[in-house]
């Protein structure tokens, strides 16, 4: 059943004047880590909040798991991790990480596996009942993305998982991220990391609310004749100011 | 089951947080027995009176224990008030007394006012009461005259009869003789009858109080408005600021990103802080009974309801007002706007005398109801009956702030 977790048509979007979504398409099927890359302020977290129905859109549709966003039964299938941390500093790790499993349907006999899982996957076992508040910056993202995946969803979406998080740790995300992808489960990443968008299956370099470019790793290097992702990004941002400077 | 989750967190979070579990639990009883200790003591404070060439009397009858008399030889009352920092001074000329109020501490100038009246009216009574001690020693002597009088008319009377009857009842008259009888027993009762004179009645004066006690004070008659406004505060405040806190964390939003309903989390918030609202309800209502020996004549169940229902309201507004406030301080400026004035259309100013549309204003605030409710309640012993309308219109608050808690969170996720 190889069917697309996630299909953006012509999302735009805009703050005031700023046009920060224009016309983007994005097509995300099952079993793919879809990287998200371009500068800061590109619009990257506007689009995975549009596409997860926390922000609304001026046009295009979104469709999750084939239903049209926003919609509050697929939540339950999508393990959401926001770019800032948003926990609660005075429960301790397990607390949060039990709220969000019920609050995610988790049934009962399952969460304490699903908490153990997650935090092993995180390196928090050890710290678990420790209070948020005591928790070191990468400790907290770590477990923002344990509480993405406490109830095994289908689809994750990271919004940039592995900042402040050591490289020893981040190998071992990126080797549970594919273990994931290989059960059939999809990921949309954003990362300002370029090693980590060469992980990647599929990439989109969004800059200025456009998609400027998209393919595999592989592709983009040979479509801008370059050696790695981050020559990509560098060369089609140019290109891209160059064209603005024509018009 | 989500909303439960929610419920359990807030719990979790609250009992965690010990500063706030104590503002919540101890500031109205600390507050309130501050405000016990104020009020209580009012009537030991003494004003001072200046006089010059005051008759005694007059003197005598003002020299209460709650003003003190100073005797002057100067009839300047501006003069002396500032020298001798009086309160007031009282001057005589002739029969005219002349008072002049320094009215720098208006309590003490209501103290003289007070003595001076309450003196002026007594010496007006004594006199009466010589006047009429007089009167009545005059009467008196008439009375004994008349009544001289009104026996020898009797007598001759009687004794005109008794011969009619003699005469008739030689003759044979038999029914004469009976209508003579019947009107000699007339003419003895009426005698008899008239010996009853007027005893000299004193009247005292014996006080009944329908609602509290001879001791009722301030502070009892507004201690219900002051009980609601207290939870109405602390609720407000507390409920307010934690989810505002939810919301520039992120955790509103993020708790938005996972199946609960909007409404979910809005329960949750009702039934986590309103339990917290229950315990802070209970806590002060009994204190308040036990320790200051409140007389409550209502049902305390009644109490509690109203004040808990006043909770939820201050819970659901405290929620809808947090989301025009940016950051904590903001909420903090909100108090005074929407929390302070509230309590001035509690009951301590009567509102039926309010221009109309402060009245109109009393009508949109939540403590006017609430508080009148409990007054009514803890002073005058109302039933659900009584004050059922004011209970339908705190609910009525409660629902369609929660209904617009609910469309608010739209913000924060479309479904
Ligand atoms: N709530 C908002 N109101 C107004 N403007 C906003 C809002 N949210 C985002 N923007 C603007 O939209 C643009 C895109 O923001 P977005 O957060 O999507 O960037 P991003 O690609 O995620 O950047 P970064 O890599 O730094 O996270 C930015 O220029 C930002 O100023
Ligand atoms: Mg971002």
């Amino acid at each position: 059943m190889a069917t697309d977790y996630v299909i953006a048509k012509q999302v735009s979007k805009h703050f005031g004047h700023q046009q920060v979504l224009n016309q983007i398409d994005l097509t995300l099927p099952a079993g793919m880590i879809y990287g998200l890359i371009g500068p800061s302020g590109a619009g990257k977290t506007t689009l995975i909040k549009s596409i997860l129905g926390m922000e609304a859109v001026d046009s295009g549709t979104v469709k999750v798991m084939d239903t049209v966003m926003p919609n509050r039964a697929v939540m339950a299938q999508v393990g959401y991790m926001a770019q800032s941390d948003a926990l609660y500093e005075t429960l301790t790790a397990r607390e949060n990480l039990t709220l969000f499993g019920q609050l995610m349907s988790v049934p009962k006999i399952k969460l304490a596996q699903m908490i153990d899982y997650a935090a092993g996957l995180v390196d928090l076992t050890s710290q678990l009942d420790k209070r948020v508040s005591g928790y070191s910056g990468g400790m907290k993202r770590r477990l923002s993305l344990a509480i993405a995946l406490i109830q095994d969803p289908q689809l994750l979406i990271l919004d940039e998982p592995t900042v402040g998080i050591d490289p020893e740790l981040r190998q071992q995300i990126w080797t549970e991220l594919n273990k994931l992808k290989d059960t059939g489960k999809s990921m949309l990443v954003t990362t300002h990391v370029m090693d980590e968008a060469e992980r990647c299956d599929y990439l989109m370099l969004i800059r200025h609310g456009i998609a400027l470019a998209e393919g595999t790793p592989a592709a983009l290097k040979q479509q801008y004749a370059v050696d790695t992702i981050e020559q990509v990004f560098l060369k089609a941002g140019r290109m891209q100011d160059a064209n603005d400077g024509n018009r | 089951m989500r909303t439960m989750a929610i419920v359990r967190r807030v719990f979790k979070q609250m009992l965690r947080d010990k500063r706030t579990l104590a503002l919540m639990f101890l500031a109205p009883l600390l507050i309130m027995t501050l405000m016990y200790f104020l009020f209580q003591n009012n009537t030991t404070q003494v004003a001072s009176l200046g006089v010059h060439h005051v008759d005694q009397s007059v003197v005598n009858v003002i020299d209460t224990k709650n003003v003190t008399i100073h005797h002057y030889d100067s009839s300047q009352a501006r003069k002396m008030i500032k020298q001798h920092d009086l309160d007031g001074y009282l001057t005589q000329k002739n029969g005219q007394l002349m008072i002049t109020y320094s009215n720098s501490n208006p309590t003490n100038t209501s103290l003289i006012k007070a003595s001076l009246q309450s003196g002026l009216v007594k010496l007006k009574m004594k006199t009466l009461v010589t006047v009429t001690k007089k009167q009545r020693a005059a009467l008196e002597s008439q009375q004994a005259a008349l009544k001289k009088l009104t026996a020898a008319q009797t007598q001759a009377t009687v004794t005109k009869l008794k011969t009619a009857i003699a005469q008739a009842q030689a003759r044979g008259d038999q029914a004469t003789a009976e209508k003579l009888q019947k009107q000699l027993k007339q003419a003895t009762a009426t005698t008899s009858s008239s010996t009853q004179s007027a005893k000299a009645t004193s009247y005292t004066t014996k006080s009944h109080y329908i609602y509290g006690s001879s001791d009722s004070t301030f502070f009892e008659s507004f201690l219900p408005a002051f009980l609601g406004f207290f939870v109405f505060f602390f609720v407000f405040l507390i409920s307010g600021v934690s989810l505002l806190n939810e919301r520039t964390t992120g955790t509103l939003s993020r708790l938005l990103a996972t199946p609960i309903r909007r409404s979910e989390i809005i329960m949750g918030y009702l039934i986590g802080y309103g339990g917290f609202a229950i315990i802070q309800t209970v806590l002060t209502v009994v204190f308040t009974i036990t320790v200051f020996k409140i007389h409550l004549v209502g049902s305390i169940w009644l109490v509690f309801l109203t004040n808990l229902l006043l909770a939820l309201v201050a819970l659901t507004l405290g929620i809808f007002i947090s989301t025009f406030a940016n950051s904590e301080f903001q909420m903090i400026q909100f108090i005074p706007l929407i929390v302070v004035p509230q309590i001035f259309f509690a009951g301590l100013v009567p509102v039926d005398g309010m221009a109309s549309w402060l009245q109109a204003i009393a009508h949109i605030m939540p403590l006017y109801y609430g508080a009148n409710a409990m007054t009514a309640v803890v002073t005058k012993g109302a039933g659900l009956g009584d004050i059922g309308v004011n209970l339908l219109i705190l609910v009525g608050f409660m629902v369609v702030l929660t209904m617009l808690n609910i469309v608010g969170m739209k913000r924060y996720r479309k479904v």
